[in-house]
């Protein structure tokens, strides 16, 4: 993490980075959609519907993926005053907000052929739901704060509080669906998960996994470069002031 | 401690004295629940089982509503500046700050709760345990809501950006709020009620805390 | 071809939504990354500095290229 401190070594990295990495990903997605639709069988209880766990699963493990890796960004500016640590929360906003919108969405497609609804209010979905609002509020947050050291500690804050309530909120939902009990008994994803199915999972999730990583990084780099434009700028300012004085 | 009480005492004070602060915290929380059972049908039988979570969630909006109200008069005319750099710790601070929040906006609200109730069909039996669960858990309320005030101190539209903020962390104190009250049952339901304090009690020790460092923040 | 069975339609509108909305996040990632890059090398070309200079420094434009590594005095 120390040698990441340096922006333009930092950079440096990326420049290197994204050509390979943005390979490797084409290659794992590609790989792993002609998994999805060719080698994987169709589901002995959900027939064809079932692929689209190859999307929904891995939208959902980023969409966590995603909120942890700002809690921990969140640690760095607030303790230890990494310098490129809100940054990493700033820009990891957006994409996990992406990624859990996808998990909602294809979740609720997946859930209509399934379990004949397109929302329900279980523990899993609320809990997704509220994540989803959690990463609006941090996005809100961000906007909001125009000065940019204010607004890295106030969400590095908000993120922090988020991650303590996201247990309590899942236990609280829980509890309430034992209080509410849904008239079907609604069970995701089935019980185990069929070995054939289990290899397009990993690649799927491994190939979104390294998107995550390359958006998060082309994203780092356009920050760090337009707080240095804005730098520049400003002394453009300051040294018209000095001419016309 | 004196000068924790004198703290306390002088916001409860300026919170009295301003009085339309909390008359419109009030008026509000009334007209959301007029306007209800306008958007829901007359049937009685119907709001009187949907009006606990009617009353919560217009409290919650209340309480919001008025929220920003927590740190911002201090902030505007520079008191809190020298709050800051005062004897008094600075979550013990944010802390005195929430629990006048709560003397003077939640318990009012919690004490009117039974009557707009009334509104909602909600039999007078019930009203014991809506109160109880109401004082319950609207400290975790006001506490919440100073973790709000703090982030979003002196920004434009702080008051929507609050609620967005605050709501996703109220639903566990919705969700048990909610539970500890029903309309066929005339005592108060233990477990929730408990799981309401619990939430209050962890909301006052931990959210001052991150007040205070959103404070920080908003002051540098 | 590929039967997707009664259902193909929410299949088919699950990885619709996942493409459109990695395509649109990646879109709107490069694009910012490559205009902040086109700014940076408009500026440095013009040969503003990264740095504000001192009061005592030459205005205007100093050397275009690598940012100086000392202030000037």
């Amino acid at each position: 993490m120390v040698s990441f401190a340096n922006p333009t070594r930092f950079l440096s990295l990326v420049d290197h980075a994204v050509p390979w990495l943005t390979a490797l990903t084409v290659i794992l997605l590609g790989l792993g959609l002609y998994l999805a639709f060719f080698v994987a069988p169709p589901d002995y209880q959900q027939g064809e519907t079932v692929r689209i766990m190859f999307v929904h699963v891995p939208a959902a493990w980023l969409a966590m993926f995603g909120y942890m890796l700002i809690a921990v960004s969140s640690l760095g500016t607030l303790i230890w005053r990494h310098p490129l640590a809100d940054v990493a929360a700033k820009t990891a906003a957006p994409i996990g907000a992406t990624f859990t919108f996808i998990a909602l969405v294809t979740g609720s497609l997946w859930g209509k052929p399934m379990w004949g609804t397109y929302w329900v209010w279980d523990a899993r979905l609320t809990s997704m739901l509220v994540l989803f609002l959690l990463y609006l509020g941090l996005i809100a947050l961000w906007q909001a704060i125009e000065e940019p050291g204010r607004a890295g500690r106030a969400a590095a804050i908000l993120a922090l509080v988020g991650v303590i309530n996201i247990p309590i909120i899942k236990f609280s939902v829980d509890w309430w669906n034992t209080l509410h009990q849904p008239a079907s008994i609604v069970r995701l994803g089935g019980p185990t998960i069929d070995p054939s199915m289990l290899a397009p999972l990993f690649v799927m999730m491994a190939g979104f996994t390294l998107l995550f990583v390359l958006l998060h990084l082309i994203a780092i780099r356009a920050e760090i470069l337009r707080r240095r434009v804005r730098a520049m700028q400003q002394s453009q300012v300051e040294h018209a002031a000095l001419v016309e004085a | 401690m004196s000068a924790a009480l004198a703290l306390l005492k002088r916001d409860v004070k300026l919170s009295w004295r301003e009085g339309g602060a909390i008359g419109t915290a009030l008026g509000f929380y009334l007209v959301v629940v007029a306007i209800t059972p306008l958007g829901l049908g007359p049937d009685l039988n119907l709001l009187a089982r949907i009006a606990p979570g009617i009353l919560w969630i217009a409290l919650l909006l209340a309480a919001l509503l008025s929220a920003d109200r927590i740190f911002h008069n201090d902030y505007e005319d520079g008191a809190l500046d020298v709050l800051i750099t005062g004897p008094l710790p600075l979550p013990l601070v944010a802390a005195i700050k929430c629990l006048a929040h709560w003397l003077t906006t939640g318990v009012p609200l919690a004490l009117l709760a039974p009557v707009l109730g009334l509104l909602l069909n909600l039999p007078i039996g019930t009203s014991p345990s809506l109160v109880l669960a109401m004082l319950a858990g609207t400290p975790a309320v006001s506490f919440i809501a100073g973790i709000g005030a703090s982030l979003t101190l002196g920004l434009r539209r702080s008051g929507v950006l609050l609620a967005l903020l605050a709501l996703p962390l109220y639903v566990p104190v919705l969700i048990f709020g909610v539970s500890a009250v029903t309309p066929y049952v005339n005592g108060p339901l233990w477990a929730p009620l408990f799981m309401l304090c619990a939430l209050s009690l962890a909301s006052i020790v931990l959210a001052p805390i991150a007040a205070a460092a959103a404070l920080r923040t908003a002051l540098r | 071809m590929l039967d997707l069975g009664p259902h193909a339609a929410f299949i088919v509108a699950a990885y619709s939504v996942t493409f459109a909305a990695v395509a649109a996040l990646s879109f709107f990632i490069v694009e910012d990354d490559r205009k902040q890059r086109r700014l940076l090398a408009d500026l440095e070309r013009r040969g503003i500095r990264r740095r504000s200079a001192s009061t005592q420094s030459k205005p205007g434009g100093a050397k275009a290229g690598k940012p100086p590594r000392r202030r000037r005095s």
